[in-house]
């Protein structure tokens, strides 16, 4: 099966939820008339990012009755979406969320699970940490969403891999940082690493969408990617710039690669398990 | 000791300009104001708005005082000849003497300081007659180390080059083709007759632009620094310029009182719902 995938590389109003939400609806217009299945925005897209104290007037549930999400399920029963947004749950917890909506539905919210609280980001200080990592079924076989900092963990990409992705989407808000004398920036060189070192060892799609535009002095840089299960870079959008990029993913390359090079079928996660046994109870 | 700030000027020059441009754009401007001293600071943020604005949007202000020398006004105007960006020309002689002539003591400190401020009041004057926003020229460097005037040449409404250390900020001009009179000039505040930056800092920019890179950017402790061969007095002298001046790089710290406080837990970025 071949899809036709749309990485949305969009700059977002700050706390403007409404506006965000019309860029989305235009963009996904946009990927719908050139024929996309699924179309993938990067984390927070529906709010911006370094939200501070506007997170609490910015959050939204994603059920049918919400005013934000009623319009975005609506134009999923014509291509699947992946949107970035900030989830209150009923205890008013909020979350750094990414959520899958497919045929008028949600297939699945994943909570980001790990908030970066050093350097130039203040995540843990205004959000709660998510606490479950799960694939889930689409139209297009199993997937499973990571959000940025989830992904600088090799365990929630380990664990969507044995859970049964085989396409992980993987959404940011990176802020361009470290100019050498190299073209691309080094945050550019870092994540384009991990991308392409997961698809590889877990044969697996890894999608990538990371945001542009900028918040006072952070510039987000874009450069949103595809990684086949051959770790090979099958397209990427510009840096720095807003972009609608359509990449074909044929997903007939997972069979073909794991026929060559069968990782799955030897990973040992017994010996994990029992490793990981250990190493916990020793540390308690 | 081998430290490397090369930069690569094609994307500096992309997110500078693309930065001036957004953050001019999103509070509802579209021109900006600049002091152009003739120096290599306020020539690169000159050269950087006019690509990100366009020439015509940008109002370059010339701003001598009696002492000020010649060639800080000639390079000014090679600048606004080059970048063909508008310009004006007022004396700040007028506002300045009448403060100085009050004190017959008055240190060159003082007087500098009084200078700064009163180009930083002609600058914010034209914000308002030009419909501009007035665009920073302060270096990495200058402000580690607190060599600015607070409320004088620090202030603005957004520094392109804040982040950029004056090795990086030549480096730039040069990719920017500035004129080579004023890369290759000795940097100089020009307050007094004679004032040079590095003899009144007491090194070298090339020097201490590497040893703050290692303090700050990787991270270094100061004896790491010592071990990689700077002199001890020298670093010891550079990190307690850099802790004493923090006051510098910050705004006033309020004293808390309510439950809610600007500054500790009031927090929006300036960009809020921009």
């Amino acid at each position: 099966m071949k899809i036709n995938l749309a990485l949305a590389q969009i700059a977002t109003k700050l706390g403007d939820v409404q506006c965000n939400l019309e860029k989305h609806l235009d963009y996904i217009q946009q990927a719908k008339e050139q024929k996309a299945d699924l179309i993938v925005f990067p984390e927070l897209s529906l709010t911006g990012y370094v939200l501070q104290d506007l997170v609490a007037t910015v959050a939204h549930k994603p059920v049918a009755d919400d005013p934000i999400f009623k319009p975005l399920l609506e134009a999923s029963q014509n291509l699947d979406l992946v949107v970035g947004f900030v989830d209150e749950d009923s205890r008013h917890r909020f979350f750094i969320a990414s959520a899958y909506l497919s045929g008028g539905r949600v297939l699945h919210v994943h909570h980001k699970v790990y908030l970066p609280t050093y350097g130039l980001f203040d995540e843990g200080r205004f959000f709660a940490w998510g606490d479950s990592i799960r694939a889930f079924d689409t139209r297009f076989g199993r997937v499973g969403l990571l959000i940025c900092e989830d992904f600088w963990h090799a365990s929630p990409p380990y664990l969507l891999w044995l859970d049964g992705a085989d396409i992980m989407l993987f959404s940011s808000a990176s802020p361009g940082r470290g100019l050498t004398d190299k073209e691309k920036l080094e945050s550019a060189r870092w994540v384009e690493r991990v991308s392409k070192a997961y698809a590889s060892m877990f044969t697996s799609f890894v999608v990538h969408c990371n945001r542009v535009g900028f918040e006072d002095g952070l510039l987000f840089w874009g450069g949103a990617t595809v990684n086949d299960p051959n770790g090979e870079l099958l397209g990427r959008g510009p840096y720095f710039e807003e972009a609608l990029t359509l990449i074909e993913m044929d997903l007939n390359q997972v069979r073909r690669t794991r026929a060559r090079l069968p990782l799955l079928r030897d990973e040992r996660t017994n010996l994990v398990q029992k490793e990981l046994d250990r190493l916990l109870s020793k540390n308690m | 000791m081998n430290v490397d700030l090369t930069i690569n000027t094609d994307v500096a020059r992309q997110i500078l300009t693309g930065f001036i441009k957004s953050e001019v754009s999103r509070v509802g401007y579209t021109r900006v104001v600049i002091n152009l001293s003739g120096g290599l600071d306020s020539a690169l943020s000159c050269a950087l708005a006019a690509q990100a604005v366009g020439p015509e949007n940008v109002l370059a202000l010339r701003l001598p005082y009696r002492t000020s020398s010649h060639d800080s006004l000639d390079h000014a105007q090679l600048m606004i000849d080059k970048f063909k960006v508008q310009c004006k020309t007022i004396d700040i002689t007028g506002i300045v003497d009448p403060l100085i002539e009050q004190d017959r003591e008055m240190s060159n400190t003082r007087k500098g300081n009084i200078m700064a401020r009163a180009r930083m009041i002609a600058l914010y004057d034209q914000t308002e007659a030009f419909k501009g926003l007035p665009i920073g020229t302060s270096n990495k460097t200058e402000m580690l180390l607190g060599y600015t005037t607070m409320w004088g040449d620090m202030a603005s409404a957004l520094n392109p080059i804040g982040d950029l250390y004056k090795t990086q900020v030549r480096q730039l001009s040069r990719a920017l083709d500035i004129p080579a009179a004023i890369i290759d000039k000795p940097p100089s505040a020009d307050l007094w007759i004679g004032q040079t930056d590095e003899n009144e800092l007491g090194f070298t920019y090339e020097e201490v632009d590497k040893l703050l890179y290692l303090l700050v950017d990787q991270r270094y402790s100061a004896q790491e620094c010592v071990e990689e061969g700077f002199d001890q007095k020298f670093v010891d002298a550079v990190t307690s310029r850099v802790r004493r001046n923090q006051f510098k790089r910050m705004m006033p710290p309020v004293a808390k009182l309510s439950n809610r406080t600007i500054g500790y837990d009031f927090l929006y970025l300036r960009d809020w719902g921009t």
